[in-house]
């Protein structure tokens, strides 16, 4: 059979495309049929009952079809005409999503993703001048060296700006808690190289520590803060020791086994841990010894008093915010101070290749050792701080789910890069807390876009997976531009 | 005695239904090098096709249980068999010759969307399957206590068996076999000698997923419910067994899949049903530490 010449462009073979949409397209009617265009009701008496929903998978089907064809010619260099058609798909698509149309929100996101990787395709195509190849690294240098100074202010200043208010502090806390321990996940994950799919249990010994010293035991914040720390610690020697001689994927399945393991025993150990109804009533964080409340309690000076403020339950929120600050601070200046020291470019060559380490000597167990347990340290202190800051905790707190989240902070933000980890955190806690509505498909676009990132940026968004050292310094403007 | 042998049935039964998972892990496993994290969310994606295909065939009328089962099991294994293509194809054939790290944070992101996936369109409430096979037989009867074999097991273990035979016959008598068994020993001299490498990994993952799918219809079967969560912790469980059998061996992640279903039995027979997942991975860190080969796994020769 033989295919008449077609007259769109020249220099298209329309049949491939085609038949490479179309195969698409079949394999995606074969997932959708089951799934989507079927739903399982509740019908009383019999048991189940099916919906049908073929229209669903009708738009799902199209969208794949059309969609490879976009990306077909975007391959083939007609970016700008499909960059700018996807845009105006995802504009309408996103407009009709709110008013209500799931499947216009969802086929706008797909032209979303289409539009990133048309756009990705005429900048790339541009014929820039040659010295603004030049420019583009200096300018993305010294953002670089002026962003951290910036967002330092910014985050000191920040709950003293007019628009904040109690709530955007709220989530601001939320999210400078990932951060610290996106920014504690970082040491173990992206500089030494293991995967712990577990680190939430880390988190929840900390908060764990602090609730029940401080119900029982009487603690405050203060004292049980660095206990926590210390017992996490505990916990990740106690666990790392055994498991750490595993090559990579092991060890994330037994921190994975291991993080479940805490989660049963909270969930069931009623005497100490209160079950699933978790402890209450944890004591607040007093500013040197004073407490925030509105009356004294028996002859005690409470922080608006010695002030000679008026008392705000802000006052409170703010102080919050400046411990998670000055926490999650500590563990980045830590971490950048240690990633110079003998035992962080220990971490760094383990990444790199084990064998090579071991061969110099390195003794990869105890290497390894350390950069778990200071991780777990500090997943210890914010959870203290979590617990702290919520006054109860449940074992609802510490899933899996949790433990993911993180390690998707650390993931997107670039694997060892200590900004991208604020900006990831940022975006993927602080911005579904301003969209409630969009909750139901936060997780699932945090599993896309963890494929994604992998498949497209095997490194993350900012990622700068340089070695600190580097035994030949790189060479002339081409190396420089060619890191990111 | 008669309720040790209650538990030792009902331990082989749930072990039959971890060993088809754990072959599914294994056999990847075995030829790429990596856990397909997103295996135990194919298994839950099996029990939720299966019980849409049972609600379907109850409506056409088909009374007959055996051809209604049959069905059912065809139906669901080869759209299973899709997602298990489709993860596949999006998630790790990208990333193949990536960093070691890669894959396996994209299977996580996988396992995180199809759960979620499920979620979203089928609701996050449980799905009853009404009982379809009642009854069984009464083995013995003493102290006041029947040890019964239902008519569900006996169809599970069955099925398992002869799903078992064929399979081994599979790899170990037909060209396909043979050429994943030649990718598994190296995967660069398999292609020089003609083996289209990325078609044999792509048909493993489908077979992984088809038994998967039949793992998750007798799961349906026997519990009765199925909800969108069932993936994660049956899928570390069957992960388990294959550590515990011997990562990239076939027969040990069945013998594993048994061994970890009769602790879990008994476990809960005996000692606590809350602590059972405690058990599991307690035995997973045990076997890592003191035989990460395995019973019947080949020690791992790590070159430069």
């Amino acid at each position: 059979m033989t295919v008449a010449a077609p007259p769109v462009a020249p220099g298209i073979a329309v049949w491939p495309i085609l038949r490479d949409a179309l195969l698409a397209g079949f394999v995606a009617l074969v997932l959708a049929v089951p799934l989507v265009g079927f739903e399982t009701v509740d019908v009383s008496g019999v048991g189940l009952g099916l919906n049908y929903r073929f229209g669903a998978v009708g738009v799902g089907v199209a969208t794949v079809v059309i969609g490879r064809i976009a990306l077909s010619l975007v391959a083939l260099g007609h970016g700008m005409p499909i960059l700018l058609a996807s845009l105006a798909v995802t504009v309408f698509g996103f407009y009709r999503a709110t008013e209500g149309d799931m499947a216009a929100g969802l086929v706008g996101t797909a032209a979303a993703v289409l539009a990133i990787r048309a756009a990705v395709s005429v900048w790339r195509r541009m014929p820039w001048p040659d010295d603004a190849r030049f420019m583009a690294p200096g300018l993305v240098d010294g953002a670089r060296r002026l962003a951290p100074t910036g967002f330092l202010a910014l985050a000191v200043l920040f709950p003293f700006l007019p628009f904040v208010d109690q709530r955007v502090l709220d989530i601001a806390i939320l999210v400078l808690t990932y951060v610290m321990l996106g920014w504690g996940l970082n040491i173990v994950v992206g500089l030494a190289g293991l995967l712990d799919l577990g680190y939430v249990a880390f988190y929840a010994v900390g908060a764990y520590t602090f609730g029940i010293l401080g119900q029982t035991a009487g603690f405050s914040f203060w004292m049980a803060l660095p206990l926590g720390g210390l017992l996490a610690a505990l916990f990740g020697i106690l666990l790392g020791f055994p498991v750490l001689r595993l090559r990579g994927d092991y060890l994330a399945i037994v921190t994975l086994g291991f993080g479940e393991i805490i989660r049963i025993v909270l969930l069931n150990w009623y005497e100490v841990t209160g079950g699933p109804n978790g402890i209450a009533s944890i004591p607040r964080p007093s500013f040197f010894g004073m407490p925030f409340r509105a009356a004294p309690e028996d002859n005690e000076t409470t922080f608006a008093d010695f002030f000679g403020l008026e008392f705000s339950p802000v006052h409170r929120i703010i102080f919050l915010y400046f411990i998670i600050l000055a926490m999650a601070l500590a563990v980045n200046a830590f971490t950048r101070r240690i990633r110079r020291l003998p035992v962080g470019r220990a971490w760094e060559a383990l990444r790199e290749d084990e064998i090579a380490c071991r061969s110099l000597g390195i003794n990869p167990t105890n290497t390894k050792l350390s950069a778990f347990a200071l991780g777990a340290m500090f997943a210890g202190f914010a959870g203290c701080f979590f617990a702290a800051r919520q006054g109860f905790i449940s074992p609802e707190s510490f899933t899996f789910i949790e433990s993911a989240v993180i390690l998707a902070i650390v993931v997107l933000g670039g694997m060892g890069s200590q900004l991208g980890i604020v900006l990831a955190a940022i975006v993927l806690i602080g911005m579904p807390e301003f969209l409630r509505e969009l909750n139901q498909f936060r997780m699932l676009a945090f599993g896309a876009g963890m494929v994604g990132i992998m498949v497209w940026r095997p490194g993350g968004l900012l990622s700068r997976r340089d070695p600190t050292i580097r035994l030949h310094p790189p060479r002339g403007p081409a190396a420089a531009g060619g890191r990111t | 005695m008669e309720y040790f042998l209650q538990q030792l049935i009902n331990g082989l039964t749930l072990g039959a239904i971890y060993g088809l998972i754990a072959i599914g892990y294994t056999m990847v496993y075995g030829i790429i090098g990596m856990i397909n994290f997103a295996h135990g969310e194919v298994f839950m994606i099996g029990a939720f096709i299966a019980i849409i295909a049972f609600t379907l065939v109850w409506m056409t009328g088909i009374s007959s249980i055996p051809l209604a089962i049959l069905l059912v099991l065809l139906v669901t294994m080869i759209f299973t068999a899709a997602y298990g293509w489709a993860v596949e194809r999006i998630a790790y054939r990208p990333l193949r010759g990536s960093v070691r790290l890669a894959p396996l944070i994209s299977a996580i992101g996988m396992s995180i969307f199809l759960q979620n996936y499920v979620q979203l369109l089928q609701g996050a409430r449980i799905k009853p399957l009404p009982p379809l096979i009642s009854g069984g037989i009464v083995l013995t009867e003493g102290n006041g206590f029947a040890v019964q074999l239902n008519y569900t097991q006996m169809i599970i273990i069955v099925v398992t068996v002869v799903l078992m035979t064929v399979f081994t016959l599979l790899i170990t008598k037909t060209a396909l076999g043979r050429a994943q068994r030649a990718c598994e020993q190296d995967r660069g001299m398999a292609a020089l000698l003609g083996i289209d490498v990325d078609r044999t990994i792509s048909l493993t993952f489908v077979m992984g997923a088809a038994l998967a799918a039949v793992a998750g219809l007798m799961f349906a079967l026997y519990y009765g419910v199925v909800d969108f969560f069932i993936g994660f912790s049956a899928g570390l469980k069957a992960f388990t067994a294959a550590v515990l059998g011997g990562i990239g061996s076939l027969p040990g992640a069945m013998l594993g899949g048994i061994l970890i279903g009769l602790i879990e039995a008994f476990w809960s027979g005996y000692f606590s049903v809350e602590y059972k997942d405690v058990a599991a991975f307690s035995i997973l860190v045990l076997v890592l530490i003191f035989r990460p080969t395995g019973l019947l796994g080949r020690p791992e020769v790590e070159k430069v």
